[in-house]
């Protein structure tokens, strides 16, 4: 079987900044990985590299088996969708949510529209009621919900979620968090989950990588995390800061 | 314990297009030589809480309370030119954000050394030093570098250590922290914590730390106050948490991943009209 998403050595380089150095990663069809690391390690660049959102300077990126060439095609879009950090600066402030929802649907052609948006806003919970707000009508935990049905209704098998909650009150969070897994299930997605927040990673994910200064540090399941079976300081840095402050 | 601030039935109100809001409705607390934690989701009004008391409130609301005394002062009648001459030099507050709330144009040092000439008569020379001196107390390795670096020149974690020392420079009595280290890494955040601590301690300050997330102020503050839709639902001895009654308290604790536990899915927070009420 070849692994869902595949990357090879990628290189992801700024203005002679190398903001990733050679990072590998394979993740199989159906599994949730997770990307940990603090701001400036690379993580998100990684997802944004796999997205053709950042350039990739040299290595390869597969999706099932096939590698991507520098310009996206619009079969990869169908396949990988993405939903990012902030729910206040994705949606498009002067759209519906209905108008959202078919800007990706007008692009693939898909003529199916009317019961898709139904069916994709039913999927994540908002009913139809939501359709024709603004975002700016809409809570945070709500416009994270349009930004995942808009990933969704191109039913792709690939998702790539970069930070998808931590803009969220902790509340809100778990429901976001229990309508990913919950749609994972149902639909089989493969996930690529960026966090810097440990608990979130190992809740969520099989295996995980830690990544410091755009390289991987190691390489863990969500068991070795719980079981506290990290070899680098570093790791064990992230675990004890995830546990609160301690007075000395 | 000496009382330092005296919060009886603070109200916050902003007129809308709609009909007036009330962020806070109604909170009463007091606040001794201690770290007292105000958690809550967004619009709980935990914010506007500490804003009131510092006097940052926007003009257009309006903050009435049966008692907001100060040490004794009625901060409510106090004049314009009082409470000036309280913030800053009686009343610290520092914000989430180091990005947004430093001066962008304004040297790290020249922000400090203004807080210290704004409120204390001293020579340029001597500001410069007690500026470093604080610089070196938010361990800050290299104090003479920084003191001439813009905020945009330093990281996330550096800006919030530069301004610590810029409130705690000019000694205040009171501090109040709104989500202070929300913006950076965890890693960096327990540094940060660990600084502000240890100058609170010092001191003899109280500290007022607002922030959303329950477990890192359980773990930083002696005392929390729940909030709920601008009303205090729970106030609890911060190593009694485990004990909460409320159960708007107990759902925050619940609904957060911790590793090792093995929840799925997470429990969510049903809630419930009266909490509000």
């Amino acid at each position: 079987m070849t692994a869902a998403l595949s990357v090879d050595r990628l290189e992801v380089v700024f203005d002679r900044f190398r903001a990733l150095k050679g990072v590998s990663l394979e993740v199989e069809s159906g599994e949730s990985f997770g990307l940990v690391g603090e701001s400036g390690s690379g993580k998100s660049t990684l997802l944004r590299a796999i997205a053709g959102l950042a350039p990739a300077a040299s290595g390869t990126i597969a999706v099932n088996g096939k590698t991507l060439g520098v310009r996206r095609d619009k079969a990869f879009y169908r396949e990988v969708q993405m939903v990012f950090q902030d729910p206040y600066g994705s949606l498009h402030p002067r759209q519906t949510v209905d108008r959202l929802l078919q800007e990706p649907l007008a692009i693939h052609g898909f003529a199916d529209g009317e019961k898709r948006i139904q069916r994709a806003l039913d999927e994540v919970g908002l009913g139809t009621g939501f359709r024709f707000r603004y975002s700016h009508q809409l809570s945070g935990g709500q416009r994270q919900r349009v930004a995942i049905a808009r990933a969704l209704i191109l039913e792709p098998s690939i998702l790539l979620l970069d930070e998808p909650t931590s803009a969220l009150d902790a509340s809100v969070q778990a429901e976001v968090l229990n309508l990913l897994e919950e749609i994972r299930r149902r639909r089989k997605l493969t996930f690529l989950m960026v966090s810097h927040d440990l608990a979130i990673i190992t809740h969520m994910c099989e295996r995980l990588m830690v990544m410091q200064n755009g390289e991987a540090m190691e390489n863990l399941t969500a068991d070795d995390l719980v079981e506290r079976r990290v070899t680098k300081d570093y790791t064990r840095n992230l675990l004890r800061a995830s546990e609160g402050f301690v007075r000395t | 314990m000496s009382t330092l601030l005296e919060v009886n039935d603070l109200r916050v109100t902003f007129p809308t297009r709609t009909g007036l809001i009330e962020a806070v409705r109604g909170v009463s607390f007091s606040l001794g030589r201690e770290r007292l934690g105000i958690v809550g989701e967004s619009g709980s009004g935990k914010s506007q809480t500490g804003r009131a008391i510092m006097g940052v409130t926007p003009p257009q609301a309006e903050v009435t309370a049966k008692t907001l005394a100060f040490d004794g002062i009625d901060l409510l009648a106090a004049s314009p030119r009082e409470r000036r001459a309280l913030r800053g030099k009686r009343i610290a507050m520092i914000l989430q954000d180091p990005k947004y709330s430093l001066d962008p144009v304004m040297s790290i040092g020249r922000q400090i050394v203004e807080t210290l000439r704004t409120h204390e008569k001293v020579s340029k020379a001597e500001a410069r030093d007690r500026a470093l001196a604080m610089l070196e107390a938010v361990q800050i390795r290299d104090p003479a570098r920084v003191f001439d670096l813009h905020p945009h020149e330093v990281s996330g974690g550096m800006g919030q250590r530069a301004m610590i020392a810029m409130m705690l420079i000019a000694g205040p009595e009171m501090m109040i922290a709104d989500e202070p280290t929300s913006a950076l890494d965890v890693t960096v955040q327990l540094d940060v914590l660990g600084i502000l601590d240890r100058l609170v301690s010092e001191r003899g300050m109280g500290l007022i730390f607002i922030s959303h997330d329950l477990r890192l102020v359980s773990s930083f503050c002696d005392r929390v106050i729940v909030m709920y839709a601008g009303k205090v639902v729970e106030q609890l001895k911060a190593s009694e948490l485990g004990r909460a009654q409320h159960p708007y308290t107990r759902g925050l604790l619940n609904c957060m991943p911790k590793i090792g536990a093995d929840r799925h899915p997470l429990p969510v927070l049903d809630r419930k009209p009266e909490w509000a009420a």
